[in-house]
């Protein structure tokens, strides 16, 4: 995990800055602004910018809808629902989607690569603490639209093993698949609800590995990817994923992927 | 400085009176803020009558704060003539004494008996005040205060704050059962019911008609389900109502809510089951997620009632998931 360290370099940058505003505290110009511009007034913005968007051109935007809780209830399932069909028709319609939370020890949630899909995700994550929850959406044209809500949480999701890990009944069903398509959630979409059982140890818990699902998709017969995701450890035990497509692919579904320990993942989705 | 003074819907501004020497139902006055003390940690506690020899010390009807204190639980006592019984115990180590000092100051009767009428922590956080009385509740809520007391604990810290210094979770020490006892005038009954808790356990006082109904009653407050089973707690309302008609006059006390809308809280706290349990199968039909169940709207009749949403996002955070399963798992025809 790299993102000790980033820290550090943004604490410092931070406390730079801190410095040049310090006199003046009461000024909101634009200039003592400490979050970039950012919407949530999250300090960690610039840094996280930087970090996951380099120099490419970015804005914030309300067209990325992201929705959470007010309060997280449960720190170790906190149900986000991204949506960025608003900009299915913008820059080439929407490449990719990166999920980050601002103040989790892994700040990296998943990567979801909608391809054929609709440019929408439910899923879960652990947080530790409260924090910012954004989803960064890349157009085929290379600019990033940036939305995100707060998530007020007691926290500690993070650091606490998983039911199936606490009573070691992960192994009986690791890689276990469930899916199934409800028809017209959202107008004239089939929305797939996949499950699969993996505890999803972030590895901050004491003597527990992280061991994770790390790459997810769903293929059609003819080997064709309909999305692709990224997983990573902030993802919650037994995912539970959501998607939208807008068709019905034809013929025999795939759902494949692995763990980091190389476990496989490979299960039919029939509709 | 700055001295917090937080104005709450709490007791009646009603001065201590004697208990004794009154005939019949006093009439449920409307309740007066009361101003709870931040500051010194005084949640100003003041006893109000509603029967004969009967007293409640109400909790504001909210959620937990820092600003209520956590003083969200409807208490009481009954000066039967032979001892005092005290009905739960509040949230904190602090509520259990200043609760032992109200009642002080009401009769000079002893305690000898306190009751825990289910297992959460404002029914039982206030027991080491009350360390050399007789501290009761059923063998089930015995067994979960033990179980999840230093949960709730680090829960209550983080919510309440300096409220629960020095509060350390204390069960009940006496496992209860069912019973009819007469202490000095008073015929009272213990009843055993479930569904809000796996043991809800109800006090009726038989000569005055005071039922203190426990969790398994909410006024005008969306109810808390950690420990919830919906069909048996239908059946549970069912049940008390259907006592009801044998007690005259019967008052019923919830554990959060006015205490003088208790009937219309067993109505209410069916309503929003029902609602709520149909809402979430329904839900999970259609496939909803949870992030957009959390979106729901809400009935207009349950909108204004206290702990809204948070109450309800508790809830659906700690069931959807199960209807989800169902679905998922083709548990739940597709409609």
């Amino acid at each position: 995990m790299t993102t000790f360290l980033h820290r550090r370099a943004w604490l410092l940058r931070l406390g730079a800055a801190g410095i040049v505003a310090g006199g003046c505290p009461l000024a909101a110009s634009a200039e003592d602004d400490l979050s970039g511009g950012d919407p949530l007034h999250s300090m960690q913005w610039p840094g996280l910018r930087k970090q996951y968007l380099g120099d490419a051109p970015m804005r914030f935007s309300t067209d990325v809808r992201v929705k959470g809780p007010a309060f997280a209830d449960d720190a170790m399932n906190v149900p986000m629902f991204i949506d960025a069909r608003p900009l299915a028709s913008v820059g080439g319609g929407v490449a990719r989607i990166d999920v980050i939370s601002d103040r989790n020890p892994i700040r990296e949630v998943l990567s979801f690569e909608p391809l054929r899909a609709l440019p929408v995700l439910a899923f879960r994550f652990r947080m530790e603490q409260a924090s910012p929850v954004r989803a960064l959406v890349q157009t085929r044209d290379g600019q990033w639209h940036v939305g995100g809500t707060w998530v007020q949480a007691a926290g500690g999701g993070c650091t606490v093993p998983g039911n199936s890990r606490a009573d070691g009944s992960w192994s009986r069903t690791l890689n276990q698949v469930n899916a199934r398509f409800f028809n017209n959630v959202l107008e004239g979409s089939q929305r797939l609800r996949v499950r699969i059982m993996h505890p999803m140890d972030t590895g901050l818990v004491a003597g527990i590995p992280a061991f994770y699902v790390e790459t997810l998709e769903l293929l059609d017969a003819a080997a064709q990817a309909w999305w692709r995701l990224a997983l990573h450890e902030p993802v919650s035990e037994n995912p539970l994923l959501t998607f939208e497509l807008p068709e019905q692919p034809s013929g025999v579904l795939r759902l494949l992927g692995r763990d980091n320990n190389g476990n496989a993942i490979s299960a039919q989705v029939s509709a | 400085m700055t001295r917090w003074l937080c104005v709450l819907a709490l007791a009646g501004a009603m001065p201590t009176m004697p208990a004794t020497a009154q005939v019949g139902a006093v009439p449920i006055q409307p309740r007066q803020p009361v101003a709870l003390d931040m500051a010194r940690l005084d949640y100003a506690l003041q006893p109000r009558q509603i029967a004969d020899d009967v007293w409640v010390i109400e909790g504001a009807v909210e959620d937990f704060s820092r600003g209520n204190g956590c003083n969200i639980i409807n208490t009481g006592f009954i000066v039967t003539g032979e001892g005092v019984v005290v009905v739960n115990t509040g949230p904190s180590r602090l509520y259990g004494e200043q609760q032992r000092r109200a009642i002080a100051r009401v009769t000079p009767e002893p305690v000898v008996r306190v009751l825990n009428l289910n297992l959460h922590p404002d029914y039982f956080f206030g027991n080491q005040a009350w360390g050399d009385v007789p501290v009761q509740a059923l063998a089930g809520s015995i067994a979960g205060m033990q179980a999840e007391g230093q949960n709730y604990a680090t829960n209550m810290y983080r919510l309440c704050g300096d409220w629960m210094k020095s509060t350390e979770p204390t069960p009940a020490r006496e496992p209860v059962v069912p019973q009819k006892l007469q202490l000095g005038s008073h015929r009272l009954e213990l009843i055993r019911l479930e569904g809000h808790t796996g043991d809800d356990l109800l006090l009726v006082d038989h000569g005055t008609g005071v039922v203190f109904a426990g969790g398994l009653v909410f006024a005008e407050r969306v109810p808390t389900t950690p420990h919830a089973d919906v069909q048996r707690w239908l059946r549970s309302l069912d049940s008390l109502e259907a006592l009801l008609p044998a007690i005259p006059h019967a008052v019923l006390v919830p554990s959060h809510g006015p205490v003088g809308k208790g009937k219309q809280g067993i109505a209410q706290t069916r309503a929003w089951l029902r609602w709520l349990s149909g809402m979430l199968e329904d839900s999970a039909r259609r496939g909803l997620d949870l992030s957009e169940v959390l979106q729901a709207p809400v009935p207009a009749q349950f909108q204004s009632w206290a702990a809204q949403p948070a109450e309800l996002h508790r809830t659906l955070a700690q069931w959807y998931p199960v209807y989800e399963k169902r679905a998922l798992l083709g548990q739940m025809p597709n409609k």
